[in-house]
């Protein structure tokens, strides 16, 4: 099955392209891995193209220090859908790190695990399977306990 | 008892259709196994070595008649006419289908019953002292708290893919009900010098392989900020728990790999940013709202006399069984499901049925089931308690040994789990049965039985604590002794090598034997055990492989 980019919602074309370690960078917006970001800081923030960095479930985004402020995308990857450390790291992202910028899932995560990563401040979604089936997760369970990154009213604010 | 309101009602309806469709996708082969394992155990439904098991939620121990009766419906309609209460406070059905499980917690939802985060890597169902609102010695009932956290806890978007699972205690009074310091966290409702109430936050308890006594990490922690303190525990330990190693996944681990300050520096970094941001503070309307549920009844002006009973065996259950209660003219009764000779925590329909009707009869409007897999009656007239015992008697739950030596508790074991090593419940039934004639001679002893080093049956925390080992293929098992779930928690030590399934039982006499010849005025077993250590019970344990041997 093909994989999609679900964006906000929608089906979305993909401007970015991973790039390996060690491949030529092409023109256009890029994303690459930590250590690449690392190796070859001056020349990729020098671009005058979208830049995103794809991090592991085990690297922490506050890694990312000022870099961050040229960042476009972070892709957070989930090497098995049970690891839920990108959970927190989206959440840091968006409270801690008040990144406004996307936030990107690949890897192995479930349809059953979508409502709790736009909670927590994902917004675009490599994967497989439509907008409609999207939108019926998210749209399960109505109301909420927790605040969040979503900024969501909770039950808590309904009851007052 | 706490009530739902709209949203609550909603919250546990959406959540039975959403598992509904997980179901219908598992039944098409949509889900496979391995995808839909995470999200059965998010609602307590395990794969068992002959069937699924159904572990539903009885939030810190809480159940009204009408949910009573509603148990005992699914028992007989889904099941094989019976329950299994558990440590957790919860109950178990060993036997429903997986098609008819959605239809089951449908029904638990009309009665305010889930079985939400009983199971998987997520922050389990949270459990309290089972004498709440009740305690003579109680500083302020744990339950609102309790059901606080289980409302923040239910589907946390950051919080459901945990390392492992994740298990929070609450205890309001001075002794120690609620197995605090084996807990993944636990919160102890405390009051500073200035006489203000908060909470102490200990961390890193727990059994399993690794048995640890948990930690203090919060002091004082305010009662605005209580969420946004256990969100801070939870984040430390979402990031940093070890993923690579089931069997180092649990805080504990962490906890202890890092020690106290270690762990402090983290969880206070955190704790400042979420309280900064204010979203998260538990608003003392909201609270009070919540406390308001579990006021205590009107208890009325009563004499504190007990009447006379002509039953012989009343003198005795009111001696083990019933517990002081902080109103005059009341008692603390409990209902012990340990029968002699039978297996620990199983309670049939008509029981159920009955007890609901019990609790009718006498006016009580709920009853608790305790961590020791009993049920409480948490308020009993005192003047009531001869109809009561003979009420009980009537229906085999009068059984008069709470904290004694026969009731014991036990996991499942190899007779349902398939984790197990080997069988427990046997154990405890021998055990139970050549003890019973002596057990009021003996006093106080807590066993604890686990079929395998997963410890559910508590063994690390027993006076005396059995394991049960696999070695090639043949039934084991290790005594501990020393260990307690109380205010002066300890992990039990091994004694040595194993016995066999047919030594253990004359092995366990034997030690309790030479406790009744070495015991001083008023020790218990597990006084006696401090006092002396380990090697006079050794040197009797293995009477029998010595004489094996020559």
């Amino acid at each position: 099955m093909t994989t999609t980019l679900i964006k906000n919602g929608c089906v979305c074309n993909d401007d970015y392209t991973f790039v390996a370690d060690y491949a030529p960078l092409p023109e256009g917006a890029v994303v690459v891995t930590l250590t690449r970001l690392r190796r070859e800081r001056g020349e990729l923030l020098a671009r005058n193209t979208p830049l995103g960095v794809k991090l592991a479930s085990d690297q922490s985004p506050e890694a990312l220090g000022s870099d961050l402020d040229h960042l476009s995308l972070v892709v957070l990857e989930f090497p098995k859908f049970r690891d839920g450390r990108s959970f927190s790291w989206a959440r840091l992202l968006r409270t801690r790190l008040c990144f406004k910028g996307e936030i990107r899932a690949t890897g192995d995560f479930l349809y059953d695990q979508l409502a709790f990563m736009v909670r927590v401040g994902f917004d675009a979604f490599e994967m497989q399977g439509s907008p409609e089936a999207f939108g019926r997760a998210l749209a399960e369970i109505s109301n909420v306990y927790q605040p969040s990154a979503d900024g969501r009213k909770t039950i808590l604010d309904l009851r007052r | 008892m706490y009530r739902y309101d709209e949203f609550d009602a909603a919250f546990v309806s959406e959540r039975v259709e959403q598992f509904r469709h997980q179901v219908q996708r598992r039944l098409t082969g949509e889900l496979n196994e391995d995808q839909f394992k995470p999200f059965r155990l998010m609602n307590g439904l395990y794969l068992q070595l002959h069937a699924y098991m159904l572990r539903i939620a009885v939030p810190y121990g809480t159940l009204s008649a009408r949910q009573l009766r509603m148990l005992a419906h699914i028992a007989r309609k889904y099941d094989k006419g019976y329950g299994h209460f558990t440590t957790r406070q919860n109950i178990q059905f060993n036997w429903p289908k997986l098609v008819d499980v959605p239809d089951i917690l449908a029904e638990l939802a009309t009665v305010e019953m889930h079985a939400i985060q009983t199971s998987g890597n997520c922050i389990r169902n949270v459990t309290a002292d089972h004498f709440a609102g009740a305690a003579k010695d109680e500083i302020e009932d744990p339950r609102p708290v309790a059901e606080t956290i289980r409302q923040w806890s239910s589907l946390h978007p950051e919080f459901s893919f945990l390392p492992r699972k994740f298990k929070i205690a609450v205890s309001g009074a001075s002794h120690d009900r609620a197995a605090l310091r084996f807990h993944d966290l636990a919160v102890e409702i405390v009051k500073n010098d200035a006489g203000e109430t908060g909470y102490r936050v200990l961390v890193g308890g727990g059994m399993g392989r690794t048995p640890y006594l948990s930690y203090v990490v919060g002091d004082f922690v305010a009662r605005p900020d209580l969420l946004a303190f256990l969100e801070a525990v939870l984040r430390v330990y979402n990031e940093n728990g070890r993923r690579d190693n089931i069997y180092k996944a649990r805080i504990k681990v962490l906890a202890h790999t890092l020690g106290p300050d270690e762990m402090r520096k983290l969880i206070a970094r955190e704790f400042a940013e979420i309280k900064a941001a204010g979203t998260l503070q538990v608003a003392e309307a909201e609270r009070k709202r919540i406390a308001a549920y579990f006021a205590p009844p009107e208890f009325d002006v009563l004499s504190d006399e007990t009447p006379h009973s002509a039953d012989p065996d009343f003198a005795t259950w009111l001696k083990t069984n019933t517990h002081p209660h902080r109103a005059k003219g009341y008692a603390i009764a409990t209902i012990s499901l340990k029968p002699i000779g039978g297996v620990p925590g199983d309670c049939s329909h008509q029981q159920l049925d009955a007890l609901a009707a019990l609790l009718d009869d006498f006016a009580m409007a709920e009853l608790r089931v305790s961590h020791e897999q009993n049920l409480v009656l948490p308020h009993v007239r005192k003047k009531d308690l001869p109809a009561v015992f003979a009420r009980l008697k009537s229906l085999g739950l009068a059984t008069a040994n709470a904290g004694l030596v026969t009731d014991i508790i036990c996991c499942p074991g190899l007779d349902y789990c398939d984790l197990a090593n080997a069988r427990s419940i046997p154990v405890a039934q021998r055990i139970s049965e050549r003890l019973a004639a002596r057990q009021e001679e003996i006093g106080e002893l807590k066993i604890k039985i686990s079929g395998c080093i997963n410890a559910c049956g508590h063994h690390h925390a027993g006076h005396i604590g059995i394991l049960g080992v696999d070695k090639k293929g043949v039934e084991f098992y290790q005594l501990q002794l020393g260990g307690s779930a109380a205010e002066d928690a300890a992990i039990g030590e091994i004694m040595g090598p194993g016995f066999g399934e047919h030594e253990i039982v004359d092995a366990v006499e034997r030690v309790i034997d030479a406790y009744l010849k070495l015991r001083r005025d008023g020790e218990r077993f597990l006084d006696t055990y401090r006092r002396i250590g380990m090697e006079p019970f050794k040197n009797v344990a293995y009477l029998e492989q010595l004489h094996a041997a020559h």
